[in-house]
């Protein structure tokens, strides 16, 4: 027992310190433009890939695309407000499951290693984006 | 042209393994396969359900493991089924050397684990998930030498686990913690009870922080009770574990399982290896 306090203890100072990031999110992805290299790459993956892409196949790419950067800017801490319609308005009625809304995670994590950003960054990324998902799924 | 017919739908079946076999969880997010048959880390239960189902999926999963300790050596083969992320049902047999005795004590373990709450991933508290596991000793002799009061048990334990996305200098760091009610000797391969009956709530748990999507880091605690007066004492574990995809994921770990059976120091290796369909 001691030795699981200690563990917790360590895990959580260095929780402490991994809290004061000298640049924000949206600065280590270049800002604007780096997103929207993400943002290409990840419409190219989902345009390849056949379990998910019924669900965009109507979808305005041009609409998505420029969403999508200003949505993920304003996440990151970017100088951008995102004036969209909410994740809930967009998804309602598209009943999107589990297995599909991780899938798409992992095609967000292959468009994010083709546009080479580090691990870390993908992590941090991801953490800013999964609280999105009960706006997203089985609506 | 019957033959062709044949080794095309043959072929055509092969290739769709992939896409039956579930894929609806995030990689490496279910977990490992535990001593005990179920879904963990190597010694400790955790809340995950084994396998890639999502909920509405099921997926069945087979291990083996292999402990190697200064004295003793354990065996584990079992498989899991996971419907719909809800259920988990596991089965294992565990096959205990013990040289000393020119013995070998083989135990069968029966396992349901039920999700009552969250995602270790998405939920906003900790996923939360309560388990029975079914103990029975094939032959007791050995059990009922050292004092224990019957040879077969079940275990009860609730467990909750977290995984953290970037939460150490980006990195993933998942903990989980479970608390079981256990009157097992050394897993139960000595036997229930004794002549101590010492605590019964038991705490155990692990932490591991993920380098790489496919690799993880951890330790692992597991309390003991001391029902026979021979000493048993708590176990720890420092692990690795690679999941290099969905379908496998091999576990690597050296262990500290202390005084067993009044021999002590026992340190070791421990390997295991889960197969996803």
């Amino acid at each position: 027992m001691q030795n699981i306090a200690l563990f917790l203890l360590c895990a959580g100072l260095l929780v402490g310190c991994a809290n004061k990031p000298a640049l924000s999110l949206y600065q280590q992805l270049d800002g604007k433009a780096g997103i929207a290299k993400l943002v290409d790459s990840f419409i190219y993956q989902i345009g390849n890939d056949e379990q998910v892409f019924h669900y965009f196949e109507h979808a305005n790419i041009t609409h998505f695309r420029d969403g999508f950067i200003s949505h993920m800017c304003m996440l990151f801490e970017g100088p951008c407000e995102y004036r969209g319609d909410s994740m809930i308005a967009i998804h309602t009625g598209m009943n999107i499951s589990e297995k599909d809304f991780n899938h798409v995670v992992d095609l967000l994590v292959n468009a994010m290693n083709e546009q080479n950003i580090s691990y870390n960054v993908q992590n941090k990324i991801l953490s800013k984006m999964a609280p999105l998902r009960g706006g997203i799924i089985k609506i | 042209m019957y033959h062709i017919k044949y080794w095309s739908v043959v072929a055509f079946c092969l290739m769709s393994l992939p896409c039956v076999a579930s894929s609806g969880k995030l990689l490496a997010t279910p977990g490992v396969s535990q001593i005990e048959g179920n879904a963990g880390g190597g010694i400790v239960p955790w809340a995950q359900l084994a396998g890639y189902a999502s909920d509405d999926e099921f997926s069945i999963n087979g291990f083996c493991s292999r402990a190697d300790v200064t004295d003793y050596t354990l065996d584990v083969c079992g498989a899991q089924l996971n419907l719909f992320n809800r259920v988990e049902f596991s089965y294992a047999i565990q096959q205990f050397d013990v040289p000393a005795f020119n013995a070998q004590i083989e135990q069968n373990i029966s396992g349901v684990k039920v999700r009552l709450y969250g995602d270790i991933v998405y939920s906003e508290w900790p996923q939360l998930s309560a388990g029975i596991l079914h103990k029975s000793l094939d032959d007791g002799s050995i059990a009922q030498l050292v004092g224990a009061k019957s040879t077969s048990g079940t275990d009860f334990y609730l467990a909750a686990s977290k995984l953290h996305l970037g939460a150490i200098a980006g990195y993933n760091w998942f903990w989980n913690l479970t608390t079981r009610y256990s009157e097992a000797n050394e897993l139960g391969l000595l036997g229930y009870g004794g002549e101590s009956d010492s605590t019964r709530v038991l705490f155990e748990g692990s932490t591991a922080l993920f380098l790489s999507r496919e690799l993880a880091v951890g330790v692992e605690y597991r309390q003991k009770a001391n029902n026979l007066n021979l000493g048993e004492q708590d176990w720890k574990d420092v692990f690795v574990a690679w999941i290099p995809n969905k379908y496998v994921s091999i576990t690597a770990a050296y262990l500290d399982l202390g005084r067993i059976a009044g021999a002590n120091d026992q340190t070791g290796w421990y390997f295991s290896v889960t197969g996803y369909w």
